[in-house]
């Protein structure tokens, strides 16, 4: 909403108040005033001027010489490339030192041979927008309609130095979609008087009703029509004040009919609109809804298709108007009108949105039926909108309104206690101070023993209950006076759930291993959606998609880690060690909620240790995320229960990936990002990891009880075994544990060989096995028996030889 | 005999002075006292001595035994001495050149932002509570007070999956899912983290996915200066004591009062480019929430009243961190995200 401070002022007294401090006050009460624009600041040196002669220019076919009186004892010399400039118009004249709006400066200049003194201007030059300007000028320099005075400021005269404020208006402060709304406002925040219009316009003998019967078929899609009828019309162009005030509010000037709906549109937030009488069709107007498929051409010369959602006013057979979206070509108001029909109207705000929506069709009209207009101003907005077509377009009004259906005008009342308003705000209000503040808001209020009644105008549909009287008191009273206070009554103590605390274990172990968090988007394109997911599911999709690339919902965090590491890769930053926690969604049909899992996933390339001058480089390998994901369940106390398995998910490298394992149940893979992948994204050789976050967070173990710092020394025998190449360590690891029994206190693989020195097909892997006795010094005989029973297993088992 | 080991100890002292390092201290020591060396010699000679003559002798021995030993020790201590310090010579490297390093990843901004804000409030009492992303559109809407014909509800572009079913808009319905647990009975002291998705176009403000944090607070006796008074806490622990806040109107279907939320800019009030010349910068919304949440909650409203409050992660990171583009929070592009590895 865009408010013209010289149209307010005719509303409520702004003296003493610059726009800047009205913005701020308005602001600080609860409308945000977004900016105020002065156009004329950027401007200066520009008067009315009067073209006393026009010739052609003797050396250029598309320029005019003209004498023009700027108010001096002298006409000037203005050379004008404008089409429409003619003698006997009044001008806008930039003369010579002049400043046009992009410190665009008025030079004397030559042009083709004859002199120019100054400019004659357009209204997009003098920093009006296109859209806005007058049909009739859009393409040419502007005419004043009206006397003005050669040398007068021009800039004043097209309201140009007025001040605009934007208004950001939330939802509920629709009232303030109008001038006198906007006035109600200021005048409680300056506590000053409202001026308001009392329209009363001088009417004819001849009855209205005579001219126009009027039927409403859909009483609940319109509760209330109203119609006045005004004759003899002469059409022509509104005065400037009217022109200027609605350009500065956003809207296009017309004809002084059309500009008159408009300005009390703006002015009462009613929406009005003129029907061309003789164009009607006939004597009556029917509020119907539309037929399904009815055609109907609106004014901007569209035919549009009506569906039954949809209301439309007719002449009692076809549609003469879109009920308050727009009115229809055939009833439109032009330049031979001469009788008029006002309408005045309540239309439901869901029945205009619908229709709005359907078309396309948003205008400042159909915005304010949607909010739901004051049924108060219904009738005064049509009489408004009647006595300045007597005044302006010199027009007979037929006596009364034609009025169909009832609305009735019902103030609400709302009480709240003294008591509770001051809880509610944590203040200490007298009941004085609350009066007062509805008093200038101009609410009656009832007071009774410690309870305030207000009687809320209709004005103020936003206001309903207790809570919204608060709102009023506070807002008036000013948030700053609040004082700052905590609640009362005992705290207990906050914390973490002990699932969040090892959500940030785990996280503080990676970044302390050498991870950097990524954050990626969880809505990703149709194929990313299902690569790498651990479960086989339809994605879940968006209704309405922005784009292909985020219409589905992830199933792994994988796909976009790996664009993140490409990402990465390809601006020079080959080595990148990337991890995310996050949800994935997996589809539980149709209309039930996803199932929401929380994954973790990390993605490794390049060199993972690299201390150059003393000749360390190692890369990223399987082992690397391997060791990390070990190291990582150890932190979390599930170390124990975690295996390894040779697998081959889709995606991966077949011969470098392990399925994880948590006890029996699959919780994700570590493996090599299949080369072709790899290629395919762009990225470097990856290795990756995703793992069932919750599953693993659920399992953690939270007791932790000491066990005994060995006090006996410990024996340590190196194996080193001949198998075959088929032969997985861990296959081995098990036999050996299980041979070792309790004395073994640990196993670890310290050599694997394959090669020349091999026998085809075999393998040579070392282990390294510590034997001890918590309770006692083992003997070197204790520890052959028990080693020999491993040495015996694997042989048995395993077919392990001892390498010669 | 006397003049013989007299002759004996005055050659090793000298011998053991001469010694340049420990093999030839150790030497001497052979030759002195070593079993074929003289001074055992003149002991294995005392057997042709008198009865008289042979203590006297063996005591001398033994004299000259001691001084030559103590000698030696002597001699070892200062050329081991000597020798740590050539070791220690050889051993000392340039201590400039770089250490071998320890990988050390970092902490996304946004994580930051939200873990220093949860702690912060955990500290007050609060517990964090989470919830799902993909929202009945009852708890994202509804229940807060924004039925389906409502016209704020175009002020929320929504993802919608079915009609019934959408990707939640901000991180309000866990506040509804948590008040419905709690089943009509407060306090109840919260703060919602996550992820929030809206139809936006990714620009440098805009981002269809952020992340929000709220906080809500239900108890008997809540006021609008306990919802002022938190902020303030928040306000001078996230951005610095000296900071304050400032209320302003507004509106939201699920409080009212509604209330946006200034905090004072860093420069003071003198106006720069982050505050746009106001002295003030917009961090959140806020406000007493309204009455039919509670209702709609399970919530008593005569009884209970509360406050709540929401702000974008993006936004405070950005504030606190000085970060121009929203979309740096989801490009994952490491030259940004490691500078965030430094503990605060
Ligand atoms: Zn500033």
């Amino acid at each position: 909403m865009f408010v013209s401070y010289k149209w307010l002022a005719q509303y409520v007294d702004l003296s003493g108040q610059t726009p800047q401090e009205l913005a701020e006050k308005i602001t600080h009460a609860g409308i945000e005033v977004e900016g105020v624009e002065i156009p004329a600041t950027e401007m200066k040196n520009i008067v009315v001027g009067y073209v006393k002669t026009r010739e052609q220019h003797p050396n250029a076919d598309k320029l005019s010489k003209c004498l023009v009186d700027v108010g001096e004892e002298e006409p000037v010399q203005i050379i004008c490339g404008a089409k429409n400039v003619g003698a006997g118009q009044y001008v806008a004249v930039a003369k010579t030192g002049a400043v046009l709006p992009g410190n665009f400066k008025i030079k004397r200049a030559k042009l083709r041979g004859e002199e120019s003194n100054g400019m004659i201007c357009s209204l997009s030059e003098l920093g009006i927008e296109s859209r806005l300007t007058p049909k009739e000028y859009a393409e040419g320099i502007f005419n004043f309609p009206n006397d003005v005075t050669p040398g007068e400021d021009a800039l004043a005269a097209l309201n140009r130095d007025d001040a605009i404020l934007e208004l950001s208006l939330t939802p509920n402060r629709s009232d303030a979609l109008s001038m006198i709304g906007v006035a109600y406002e200021v005048a409680a925040i300056l506590d000053r008087d409202v001026n308001l219009p009392a329209p009363n316009p001088t009417e004819s003998e001849e009855k209205a009703s005579d001219a126009i019967q009027i039927r409403i078929d859909t009483p609940k899609d319109n509760p209330i029509y109203i119609a006045r009828v005004v004759k003899n019309i002469k059409i022509g162009p509104s005065p400037i004040w009217m022109q200027t005030y609605l350009m500065n509010a956003g809207v296009r000037p017309h004809n002084n009919v059309v500009d008159i709906t408009n300005y009390v549109l703006m002015e009462y937030g009613q929406p009005l609109h003129a029907f061309d009488l003789d164009r009607l069709g006939s004597n009556e107007i029917v509020v119907r809804r539309a037929s399904e498929g009815e055609k109907f051409v609106t004014l901007d010369d569209t035919e549009r298709t009506l569906s039954a959602d949809q209301l439309v006013i007719t002449n009692g057979k076809e549609p003469v108007a879109l009920a308050g979206v727009m009115g229809g070509a055939n009833s439109e108001v032009h330049d031979g009108t001469v009788n008029v029909l006002i309408e005045s109207a309540y239309f439901e705000g869901q029945i205009v949105r619908a229709a709005s929506k359907a078309h396309s069709l948003r205008s400042e009209a159909s915005a304010r039926f949607e909010k739901g207009v004051d049924p108060a101003r219904i009738q005064a907005a049509c009489d408004r909108a009647a006595e300045l077509m007597v005044e302006l377009a010199s027009g007979t009004v037929l006596s009364g309104s034609v009025i169909a259906g009832e609305l009735a005008i019902e103030s609400k009342r709302v009480s709240i206690t003294l008591e509770k308003l001051n809880m509610r705000l944590g203040t200490d209000l007298q009941m004085g101070d609350v009066e007062d503040i509805f008093r200038r808001l101009q609410f009656e209020t009832e007071t009774n023993g410690n309870e305030i009644t207000v009687t809320v105008p209709t004005r103020r549909g936003d206001i309903t209950i207790a809570e919204d009287l608060t709102e009023e008191v506070a807002r008036l009273y000013g948030y700053d006076h609040i004082p700052l206070t905590l609640p009362e009554g005992t705290v207990k103590p906050g914390s973490l759930t002990s699932y969040q605390l090892g959500r940030r274990v785990v996280r503080r172990y990676l970044e302390g291993t050498g991870f950097n968090q990524a954050i990626t988007y969880s809505l990703t394109s149709a194929k990313r959606a299902s690569e790498f997911a651990l479960e086989h599911r339809a994605p879940v999709a968006l209704s309405m998609p922005m784009s292909e690339e985020r219409a589905y919902l992830r199933q792994s965090l994988i796909p976009h880690l790996i664009e993140a590491a490409a990402y990465n890769n390809a601006r020079q930053i080959p080595s990148v060690a990337l991890y995310e926690t996050g949800s994935i969604y997996l589809n539980e049909g149709e209309n039930v909620q996803p199932k929401e899992e929380e994954r973790l996933a990390g993605i490794v390339t390049g060199v993972w240790h690299e201390h150059l001058w003393q000749g360390e480089k190692k890369a990223v390998d399987f082992f690397t995320v391997k060791g990390i994901v070990e190291g990582l369940t150890a932190r979390i106390g599930l170390a124990e229960r975690i295996t390894f398995q040779k697998a081959a998910p889709a995606g991966f490298h077949p011969g470098r990936t392990a399925e994880v394992l948590l006890d029996s149940e699959s919780i994700g893979f570590v493996g090599q990002l299949h080369p072709t992948i790899s290629k395919e994204m762009d990225v470097k050789e990856a290795y990756l990891f995703e793992l069932k976050l919750d599953v693993l967070l659920n399992a953690s173990r939270e007791d932790l009880a000491y066990t005994a710092i060995p006090r006996h020394p410990f024996i340590s025998r190196d194996i080193a075994l001949v198998v075959d190449s088929t032969v997985e360590a861990a296959a081995l690891d098990a036999v050996i544990k299980q041979a070792g029994g309790t004395l073994l206190t640990s196993v670890r693989v310290f050599d694997v060989y394959e090669g020349e020195r091999m026998e085809e097909g075999k393998k040579s892997v070392a282990f390294a096995l510590t034997y001890a006795d918590p309770e006692k010094t083992l003997t070197d005989e204790e520890v052959t028996a028990v080693h020999e029973k491993v040495l015996a297993a694997l042989k048995e088992q395993a077919g392990a030889d001892l390498r010669a | 005999m006397e003049q013989k080991l007299k002759e004996l100890q005055s050659q090793a002292l000298e011998k053991i002075a001469a010694a340049a390092n420990l093999k030839e201290l150790n030497d001497v020591r052979v030759a002195y006292l070593g079993k074929k060396g003289p001074v055992t010699e003149v002991l294995k000679g005392m057997g042709k001595l008198s009865a008289e003559e042979r203590p006297k002798m063996g005591a001398l021995v033994n004299v000259v035994r001691e001084t030559i030993s103590k000698s030696i020790e002597e001699k070892q201590e200062l050329l081991e001495a000597a020798a740590i310090e050539q070791q220690l010579a050889q051993e000392s490297i340039d201590v400039t050149l770089p250490g071998r390093p320890v990988k050390q990843g970092s902490h996304h901004p946004l994580t930051r932002v939200a873990e220093e804000i949860e702690d912060l409030f955990i500290g007050m009492g609060y517990t964090v509570a989470e919830g799902p992303e993909v929202e009945q559109d009852f708890y994202n809407f509804e229940a807060l007070n924004l039925p389906k014909d409502h016209p704020a509800r175009d002020m929320q572009d929504t993802f919608y999956i079915t009609p019934e079913l959408l990707m939640r808009t901000h991180t309000s319905p866990v506040q509804v899912r948590t008040m419905q647990k709690h089943e009509g009975r407060g306090p109840v002291k919260i703060i919602c983290p996550g992820k929030v998705y809206r139809r936006d176009s990714d620009d440098a403000t805009h981002s269809h996915q952020f992340a929000q944090i709220e906080g809500l607070v239900v108890g008997e006796n809540i006021r609008m200066s306990d919802l002022k008074g938190t902020l303030d806490v928040f306000a001078k622990k996230m951005f610095g004591e000296d900071r304050e806040i400032r209320l302003r109107p507004s509106f939201f279907p699920f409080t009212e009062p509604s209330v946006e939320v200034d905090v004072s800019c860093m420069c003071g009030g003198k106006g720069c480019s982050i505050c746009k010349g106001t002295g003030w910068i917009e961090v959140l919304g806020a406000g007493m929430v309204h009455p039919n949440v509670l209702e709609m909650a399970g919530f008593d409203s005569n009884k209970y009243t509360g406050f709540a409050f929401g702000m974008g992660q993006e936004r405070i990171a950005m504030l606190k961190y000085g970060i121009d583009d929203i979309r740096h929070f989801y490009t994952n592009d490491l030259r940004f995200l490691k500078q965030f590895s430094v503990h605060e």
